[in-house]
């Protein structure tokens, strides 16, 4: 078999390369059988991309049924917690064009973070129910107080209460929400070459 | 026999780097270092894929291009080889290992046409390497590719805030860091 082959080159380098394709298409064959995986991962990678506050102003229960939604072929400006920066990477994930947040849906605000009045409280744990993340800690006629890291600051532990005890007070920037800020750019800079000098 | 392995992993960690000495897998350097978290799942990626794919298109090479005299096939066999050990490793990795195909995912069907990879297959052949050296330089290059991605990137972070004058903005500060990396580089050469 062997000399058969060494004796007609190009027979062998068919055969050899036909071959080496079979036996690899075999072995993905094979992989992509045994390590089927579940789910759309789309839809994970969409889901990563929206704040997670699970407000609701989509007109979707919650962040991953919106996610589902717009890997349907969605609109992807309806999310407000997100903002402008969440539709740019949808549409760069989605290699779709950005498009402006959807008004209908509510304005772009800085993140907040909820926090009650704690003397006002009357504990009637309406808010509690309305908090689609469990972040509001407390029991009936007693005083309940918010898991500030918890807190998407979706505004939807606002609307029930009875006393009107709920802030939205902006959340305060930690070391990790610290930037580098971008450099002025400086009046002479434009001195620097020849051409912009002519140009200005 | 071992400060052999040793010289020949410094060798081609620094000495002959892949990206800024022998020029190879530039199109990642350029396009993946924008942030240094990406460059690190880049270099992730690449490390497991190169040594791979160097071993195995050693086998290839040594247990069926050569006994069947069909050696002039190499550049189209390792290509095939090295497109299978990128699909297999992305379809047991999402299976095996959902957090780690979240830091690699995206980069691993990339690096099928990262350059860097073909060289190392075909540099193995051309300097005669057996199947140890062959595991070390694919190693070595993949460790070497990860070092200036990762210090590229370092650097191209620094650059977006710094006051580059209008012309050499974006792209151009880029090319010209890499220059100088490269330059740096060179002073590894008489190392080994």
């Amino acid at each position: 078999m062997l000399t058969l082959l060494q004796s007609h080159p190009l027979l062998a380098a068919l055969i050899a390369l036909l071959g080496l394709g079979l036996a690899f298409g075999a072995v993905l064959g094979y992989a992509s059988v045994r390590f089927r995986t579940e789910g759309n991962p789309l839809v994970d990678q969409i889901n990563q991309l929206l704040p997670q506050t699970q407000c609701g102003q989509c007109g979707h229960p919650g962040c991953k049924p919106y996610a589902t939604a717009i890997a349907e072929g969605g609109a992807i400006n309806k999310c407000p917690p997100g903002g402008q920066e969440t539709i740019d990477a949808l549409a760069d994930l989605l290699d779709v064009e950005p498009q402006t947040l959807d008004a209908e849906h509510g304005e772009e605000k800085e993140p907040n973070v909820a926090y009650i009045r704690e003397d006002e409280c009357i504990g009637c744990t309406k808010c509690i129910q309305a908090c689609p993340v469990d972040a509001i800690l407390g029991a009936a006629k007693l005083m309940h107080t918010v898991i500030a890291d918890e807190c998407t600051g979706c505004d939807l532990c606002v609307e029930p209460c009875p006393v009107d005890c709920i802030d939205m007070l902006p959340r305060k920037g930690g070391i990790e929400h610290w930037r580098w800020e971008l450099p002025v750019p400086s009046e002479n800079r434009k001195d620097l070459i020849a051409t912009d000098r002519a140009a200005a | 026999m071992l400060a052999d392995y040793a010289l020949l992993l410094a060798g081609t960690v620094l000495v002959n780097n892949f990206v800024l000495v022998q020029f190879l897998g530039l199109c990642p350097f350029m396009g993946v270092s924008n942030k240094l978290e990406t460059a690190m799942g880049m270099s992730a990626a690449t490390t497991f894929v190169l040594t791979l794919a160097s071993v195995c298109s050693y086998l290839t090479y040594t247990w069926l291009l050569v006994p069947l005299d069909l050696t002039y096939l190499r550049t189209i066999s390792f290509i095939l080889v090295i497109a299978v050990v990128v699909q297999f490793t992305e379809m047991v990795v999402r299976k095996s290992s959902p957090l780690l195909h979240r830091v690699l995912g995206v980069y691993l069907p990339l690096i099928t046409t990262n350059c860097a990879v073909l060289g190392v297959a075909l540099l193995n052949i051309n300097q005669a390497h057996n199947f140890t050296q062959s595991l070390f330089y694919g190693f070595g290059a993949a460790v070497g590719f990860s070092l200036v991605l990762v210090l590229f990137a370092a650097m191209r972070e620094r650059l977006t805030v710094a006051d580059v004058p209008e012309p050499f903005q974006g792209a151009a500060i880029g090319m010209i860091t890499a220059g100088l990396a490269s330059l740096a580089f060179m002073g590894f050469a008489g190392l080994v």
